[in-house]
């Protein structure tokens, strides 16, 4: 028989009641509900029936009928917390091992983080000072050469005035800036060499300086100059530094119009440290002058602040075209295309690879990010797998807990306040060993990062990782253990089984594979530093010394100096260049030869030298011969043999080269010299020319007596080079050192990697110390048993042993595809590489063996050397 | 003295209580005050009270039959305690004696002020 219902209220709301409702008021306050529904059912219809019900379970939403969180409110929090941290301080205590296994793991581990931390903190916040950070941007072009795109920041004069005169709307500010170069700044009493720009008169307001003395409009006037308080203070002392005379590279007087406070490290102008008028660099330079209208010149750097309503991606790609509408034919198959780096980008993401972004610092900071992520996880791993592999041993404590009457939730949060303890401790000792080591860590990594301790954000974001690192390592062992039947664990039935064992060792798996990665890594890294650092140089270094010419004076005291310096035996031979050892000034792609292929392009290095350079450098010459005196060489030319397969021409001694477009001048070749790594050792030689002319030097090459000792040289130096430039500073580098400078960022590379890698394995290892001591403890009557039954030490070694090493093996085969994926993209970025030989991998898994073997054994060998007796007579 | 604490609401519901004698429970209180009071009462006010002053001891409780037009559901009848009682008669009391103690002239103004 079908009954009718009758219409019921509404599902929704009756089935929140019952959900929220106290359970001892729930059927007596449900059944009044629905007598009043029913009757209001009767009277007034359904609908309105429906609203009041609804009305009347939302006014039931109170306290006193809503059923509380727990069955019953505990009333002694306060006294349960206190009991919580004593077991777990007891705890600490009674397992001293465990304990510093656990604390020491942790602190290791959280010491890298927080360090690597600082660091991703630093490099995050560079240029962020700058007031209007969001709206500059430096205006860079690509250009396409031989079908591939390149990228720089170097721009034509003309640009500048351009984009103000075309787009005015769009700009704020536009500043044209010549590159941070050191200058000789004088004043009667002192002279030193400071780095510094030429920049247009609204640098101070783009960059928003921070004016000590003076105003925004200081570079108004071509004849003054802005200091940065510490050049002004290295030249003047206490002197009040403004109106003051001050001779910029021996040769123009300029008066001190500004002073602004230095610009922070964590800028990537922190090199400059005065700024001088735009207009100066025109009246000092006569090649600048001349550049104003040349549009194919790329020699300059251009800033800019965009408008406020202006937007940066569609103000870049409005001005694209700026500088390939005014180049002639001949240039145009260059195809320039302007575009804007916004400031923001500067310092993270400014790689370039055929147009395209392609990251930069950013992937080091993502890079070193994840490691520390992993060497913290490892950390947590090893908590998380002694907690578990302990839990037999507080089984009982479990047990007895529940039986008295404890709720899940509160052995949960008892477990979470001990690992919370735990890394409380942790984090103390992390804090000295961070100090400790935060200036050897600055020194590796550059920087001059200090501890912020009393930064309030730096302390909230301190608590809320120990809060997230204790909750990440207590949860798993908190809700494992506290799920325990209370009834099996007393009546002694526990057995961690083959299933409870399954977690921990896929932690451990992890934990080795992280380990292995960052041992391979780090191989390869140094092999790479040590690949390029055996590339041969075509050249010799030693004992060179380069001084870079930064003032007028030097012209016509060549051959004096020269003299002067053999006769007292301070030098072997000098030279003069237009570029240092260690990069390419100049170069020129207006080059043409006999058969050379139309559709060809590139650029080729011009160096111009003096005839001695050769001889100074110890350049080894293929064919031909070298420059010399006895020759007019004036129209010569020695090529590199990068250049030689460029330019792809048989027998080049005789040949001519001609160089320029409307009025070419020739050249004829009288040698080929082998490639001399003047560049990046990463990559491939540049095709070079050298050519003999003395009118465009930069540079003077010593090569000091290699019979006596540098000191004494460099002395006799100094004493010759004071007596004919009294007001230039002394300055000089090794040419050896400039050329190791190039593999810094790499060797950096290589120490942290390297340190990451023994942290990884450090953690690893005392975490599988713990269990293997902890296997062996658990099955010390079984071993008792088996040495009374006959079983040789050996046998025990191999029975506890087998499994961590199967474990390890399996994480060597994970980490390796792993390893070459990443290294190989690590290598990809350099021209010049090592490759990924298969020993590598074979090493490195087995080192981590061998310090797994090692670690097992020191706890297996005890455990089988042990007097069978003692483990089995106390029952 | 807070000897017995009592609210206005909290009154008003044992009162009723008492009216209703044996036949007190939630929808006859409920309608019981809506009638004499000519006021509104939600459930859920209603019954905060009641917990609140079972809570206190003033009221007990017990479970009554289980009825057709309540699905089923049992109804919770109340009745006044002798603790209640008291509380009620002490407020009673007090009320009195502060009614006892206004001078006449203070709620009938009127009359006096003629007579001057």
């Amino acid at each position: 028989m079908k009954k009718t219902h009758p219409p019921s209220p509404p599902r929704l709301f009756l089935r929140f009641f019952r959900w929220f409702c106290h359970p001892q008021l729930k059927s007596y306050i449900e059944g009044d509900l629905i007598e009043l529904y029913d009757e209001r059912l009767k009277k007034c219809g359904k609908r309105k029936a429906d609203i009041k019900f609804i009305k009347d379970v939302i006014l039931l939403f109170r306290p006193g009928i809503i059923k509380p969180i727990t069955p019953y409110r505990p009333l002694n929090n306060y006294a349960m917390f206190k009991s919580y941290f004593k077991i777990g301080w007891r705890n600490i205590l009674k397992n001293k091992g465990y304990s510093v296994i656990n604390i020491g793991g942790l602190a290791a581990g959280m010491t890298v983080a927080l360090l690597i931390a600082l660091w991703v903190n630093d490099e995050l916040s560079y240029n962020k000072n700058f007031e209007n950070y969001d709206r500059i941007a430096q205006v860079m072009q690509h250009q396409t050469v031989n079908g591939e795109k390149g990228t720089q920041n170097s721009i034509p004069l003309p640009l500048g005035n351009e984009l103000q005169k075309s787009y005015s709307n769009d700009f704020s500010y536009v500043v044209l800036s010549s590159w941070t170069g050191d200058h000789v700044l004088s004043t009667p009493d002192i002279s030193i060499s400071k780095s510094g720009n030429f920049m247009d008169i609204d640098a101070p307001k783009l960059f928003s300086l921070k004016m000590i003395d003076g105003t925004y409009n200081c570079l108004s006037d071509p004849k003054s100059i802005l200091l940065s308080q510490s050049a002004a203070s290295a030249l003047f002392g206490e002197k009040d530094p403004m109106g003051q005379i001050v001779k910029i590279d021996n040769s123009t007087e300029v008066k001190v119009t500004g002073i602004f406070e230095d610009f922070p490290r964590n800028s990537d102008l922190h090199e400059i440290t005065f700024i001088a008028p735009w207009q100066l660099n025109l009246l000092m330079n006569p090649w600048v002058e001349r550049s104003r209208e040349e549009w194919d010149n790329n020699a300059f750097q251009l800033y800019v602040q965009i408008a406020e309503h202006a937007d940066m991606n569609s103000l870049s790609a409005k001005i694209k075209n700026t500088k390939y509408d005014h180049l002639s034919e001949g240039e145009k198959v260059f195809k320039a295309e302007i575009f804007l780096h916004p400031m923001k980008d500067w310092h993270l993401r400014s790689n370039w690879y055929n147009g395209n972004q392609t990251g930069g610092l950013i992937e080091y900071v993502w890079l070193f990010g994840l490691v520390a992520f992993f060497v913290l996880l490892l950390a947590c791993i090893n908590f998380m797998n002694l907690s578990t592999a302990r839990s037999e041993q507080r089984a009982k404590e479990v047990g007895i807990r529940k039986s008295i009457g404890s709720l899940k939730a509160q052995l949960v949060s008892q477990f979470l306040s001990e690992s919370l303890l735990i890394v409380t401790i942790s984090f103390i000792l992390t804090i000295f060993f961070a100090s400790v080591l935060l200036p050897w860590f600055n020194e590796l990594a550059v920087k001059r990062i200090v501890l912020p301790l009393n930064n309030a954000s730096f302390w909230i974001v301190c608590l809320s990782f120990i809060a997230i690192t204790g909750i990440v390592s207590g949860s798993y062992p908190a809700f494992y253990l506290s799920s325990f039947q209370p009834i099996k664990v007393l009546k002694g039935a526990f057995k961690t089984g083959r299933s409870a064992s399954l977690p921990r060792r896929v932690l451990v798996v992890v934990q080795f594979t992280v380990s292995v990665t960052l041992i391979i890594g780090t191989v390869v890294v140094y092999r790479q530093i040590e690949h390029t650092k055996n590339r041969p140089l075509g050249f010799d270094t030693h004992n060179v010394v380069m001084m870079e010419i930064i003032t007028p004076e030097f012209v016509g005291k060549y051959n004096a100096l020269r003299n002067e310096l053999k006769k007292i035996d301070a030098i072997e031979e000098m030279a003069e260049s237009s570029s240092p050892l260690n990069q390419i000034y100049s170069n020129s792609d207006r080059f043409n030869w006999e058969g050379k292929d139309p559709e060809l392009q590139g650029e080729f290095g011009t160096i111009f030298i003096s005839d001695d350079y050769g001889k100074t450098v110890s350049w080894k010459i293929r064919e031909g011969r070298d420059f010399s005196q006895q020759f007019a060489d004036s129209s010569s030319v020695i090529l590199n043999q990068a250049a030689l397969k460029f330019m792809n021409v048989e027998d080049p001694i005789g040949k001519t080269i001609q160089w320029g477009i409307n009025n070419p001048e020739s050249y004829t070749i009288i040698g080929v010299v082998e490639d001399m790594l003047l560049e990046s050792p990463y990559y491939a030689t540049r095709p070079s020319l050298y050519f003999h002319n003395t009118d465009r030097e930069n540079w003077i090459l010593f090569k000091l007596n290699q019979n006596q000792s540098i000191s004494k040289s460099l002395e006799d130096l100094e004493h010759i080079f004071k007596k004919h430039f009294p007001a230039v500073p002394f300055n000089y580098e090794f040419a050896d050192q400039q050329h190791e400078q190039k593999f810094a960022a790499e060797k950096r590379i290589g120490i942290l990697s390297g340190i990451f890698a023994a942290f990884a394995i450090f953690i690893s290892s005392i975490g599988l110390l713990g269990l293997t001591s902890f296997v062996a403890e658990q099955r010390t009557k079984e071993i008792g048993i088996r040495k009374v039954m006959g079983a040789s030490v050996i046998s025990i070694w191999k029975m506890l042993s087998k499994d961590f090493i199967i474990l390890v093996t399996v994480s060597c085969l994970i980490a390796m595809p792993i390893a070459n994926y990443l290294t190989s993209k690590w290598l990809i970025n350099y021209g010049y590489r090592t490759d990924i030989s298969w020993w590598i991998f074979v090493a490195s898994g087995v080192g981590a063996l061998a310090i797994t073997i090692a670690t097992v054994s020191i706890q297996a060998i005890k455990a089988a050397i042990a007097n069978p007796i003692n483990s089995l007579r106390s029952e | 003295m807070k000897k017995y604490q009592l609210g206005e609401f909290e009154e008003v519901v044992m009162l009723t209580v008492g009216i209703l004698y044996n036949e007190a429970y939630g929808v006859s209180i409920k309608k019981e005050i809506e009638e004499r009071l000519s006021r509104k009462v939600s459930v859920g006010a209603l019954q905060t009270a009641l917990k609140r002053l079972e809570d206190k001891g003033y009221l007990k409780s017990h479970e009554g039959e289980a009825t057709q037009e309540r699905a089923g559901r049992p109804k919770r009848y109340f009745v006044i305690t002798a603790l209640g009682k008291r509380a009620l008669e002490h407020i009673r009391s007090t009320r009195e004696k502060l009614w006892g103690a206004i001078p006449k002239i203070a709620l009938n103004p009127g009359k006096f002020d003629t007579a001057f």
